[in-house]
């Protein structure tokens, strides 16, 4: 059953026709990579997801509820979870407070300050749990990020270029972190670009292009569709 | 209980340990024994410094912990004081209506903020639209209340009175067995005035302490984030709106209780600039350097208006400026900065 599912969802920006009646499935347990070339739509159709855009028509299914109206809080309220690409933290709070605040809706005391301890070891950031965020690097940024998604202990990670800036050992420690979410049920949606990324998490993979559905299946099958290589090279038009 | 009181503590407040909470007590006993040793005007003076205090702690709620800037605390205080005025002179000042008076006055000035941060903050107005907004309303406020000059502008026995001003509102007044203690701006009213301030502190530090202290800087650090953590960040920001507003309208109260009288001016462009110079320049993201700043800023300026008459203005907005460029943060926390180490922390965490 799908977690996640769009129907007919569509979305202009003035005559800018940037998602076209996109219909998609993730199902539960899956970790789904959303790709396509820049302009594909990859972001506007995150942001609909997310509640950040309104859609111009079709709905949104979350766990079989229509979350097409519902605001992003409330979204996240039922269980879904997102990192930003341009890291989304608290830069002049500490990293331990940062989790704290993410942490705080559903746990206080000693609890609180438990989770708040195996986070840090699961993100490779407890000798860092003082330091300022803002003085932390790139990567553990990101990562303080994809904790601060995970303590709300998500059913569906939205994860949108969660490599961005990474050095290619932080993105296989990325990669990891993912899979190791997703053998604990967490079902993922990431828009990445790295595909040295894509092919270490996805299960399945969706390739986006002038705002429609241009191409899905596994990462062997897109990778061996001479299509999807095309668009890339600007050779398909819409 | 004990858990509540480890709120006066946290990452969301500078000072802590024997050694604060010592120079806090110390500080309050000079507070307290000041009176024994000045003459009743000086008293009196203090009290008008301290009646500023609460809208000077509510901006810093509002704008230094939840990043949004408002220019409405004057439009709050003159709300509170009008109200307090029109109550007290239909109701009368025995059997603690005064009080009563009070209370209701501050409530009116909440309910006010309420409504207009309910447009604020749920039609997703921020940044310098804020500030826009609360000084237009300020603004309209000073100019209706400047054209009530004619004798059908009355609630009750109260006459507005226009460009003029309210005035003839008795004093705080406790009901007492063989005549009641009136709270004329000396020794008295000093003590209920200091009384409430110190409650005032103690309860925004705990409350910037709390859950909703570190939704509230969540929100000024990264809103987008906070809303995506589970937080509806509007209502947490009408939350702070309120009260830091409610705190406005306390000061508008002991104000107009203080003079006996509250006009339109109160609430003009130059009156509703002046909150914003006492909380940059002591340290708008902490209640202790707001509070002390504000003092400071305020003694300064009452100098420089009997020293310097209209300079003084022109020395609060050169004050603004030079904070702005040249310590951002505050002077208090920036300069404090070269002899603390918890201000350098600060400091360093408000450069990042």
């Amino acid at each position: 059953m799908a977690i996640l599912e769009t129907r007919k969802l569509d979305k202009w920006f003035g005559g800018l026709h940037v998602t076209d009646n996109v219909d998609f499935a993730l199902d539960r347990g899956e970790v789904h990579c959303l790709i396509g070339p820049n302009g594909a739509g990859k972001s506007t159709f995150f942001k609909l997801v997310l509640g950040e855009h309104t859609p111009s028509g079709g709905t949104i299914l979350y766990d079989g509820e229509d979350i097409t109206k519902a605001k992003p809080f409330e979204r996240v309220r039922r269980g879904i979870s997102v990192k930003f690409q341009v890291p989304g933290i608290f830069q002049a709070l500490r990293v331990r407070q940062n989790l704290q605040i993410a942490l705080q809706h559903h746990l206080e005391g000693a609890g609180l300050d438990e989770e708040i301890d195996r986070l840090l070891e699961f993100l490779k950031l407890k000798d860092a749990e003082k330091q300022l965020a803002g003085s932390l690097s790139h990567g553990q940024k990101q990562w303080l990020e994809i904790g601060m998604a995970i303590a709300l202990k998500p059913k569906l990670l939205l994860l949108d270029e969660p490599t961005a800036g990474m050095t290619p050992d932080e993105t296989h420690a990325t990669g990891e972190m993912v899979k190791a979410l997703n053998a604990e049920g967490v079902s993922v949606l990431a828009v990445e670009h790295d595909m040295a990324f894509v092919r270490q998490i996805a299960q399945k993979v969706t390739v986006l292009h002038f705002g429609k559905v241009f191409a899905q299946g596994t990462i062997d099958e897109i990778v061996a569709d001479e299509r999807v290589a095309a668009i890339y090279l600007g050779e398909v038009d819409a | 209980m004990i858990s509540t009181l480890r709120l006066l503590e946290g990452p969301q407040t500078l000072g802590k340990g024997p050694g604060f909470w010592s120079a806090f007590a110390l500080v309050l006993i000079l507070a307290c024994i000041y009176p024994m040793f000045a003459d009743g005007y000086d008293v009196g003076n203090n009290v008008y410094f301290f009646n500023w205090t609460f809208m000077a702690l509510g901006l810093s709620l509002i704008w230094g912990y939840g990043g949004a800037l408002s220019f409405g605390q004057t439009a709050f205080f003159g709300v509170a004081g009008y109200a307090y005025g029109v109550l007290t002179i239909n109701l009368g000042d025995a059997y603690g209506l005064t009080f009563f008076s009070l209370i209701a006055a501050v409530g009116i000035s909440a309910l006010f903020a309420a409504v207009l941060g309910y447009f604020l903050f749920f039609g997703r107005i921020s940044g310098v639209f804020l500030g826009i907004v609360t000084l237009s309303v300020t603004l309209v406020l000073e100019r209706f209340m400047s054209q009530t000059a004619g004798p059908e502008w009355a609630i009750g026995s109260a006459r507005l009175n226009g460009f003029n001003g309210m005035g003839g509102m008795p004093s705080l007044t406790i009901p007492w067995p063989g005549g009641d203690i009136v709270l004329y701006p000396d020794v008295t009213l000093y003590y209920l005035t200091l009384a409430l301030l110190v409650i005032a502190y103690l309860a925004l530090r705990m409350l910037v302490n709390s859950r909703m202290g570190n939704v509230l800087v969540a929100i000024r650090e990264n809103p987008q984030r906070a809303e995506m953590l589970g937080y509806d960040i509007r209502r947490y920001q009408l939350g702070a709106f309120v009260i830091g507003s409610g705190l406005a309208g306390l000061s508008g109260v002991l104000y107009t209780a203080w003079g006996n009288y509250i006009t339109p001016s109160s609430m003009g462009m130059s009156a509703a600039a002046l909150p914003v110079v006492w909380v940059a320049v002591g340290g708008r993201s902490d209640l202790t350097t707001t509070l002390f700043g504000t003092l400071l800023v305020l003694a300064g300026f009452q100098y420089l208006t009997i020293y310097g008459s209209q300079y003084a203005l022109v020395m609060m907005g050169f004050l603004l400026v030079v904070t702005i460029l040249l310590a951002p943060s505050g002077i208090f926390i920036t300069v404090g900065s070269l002899f603390s180490k918890g201000l350098r922390r600060r400091l360093a965490r408000e450069r990042v």
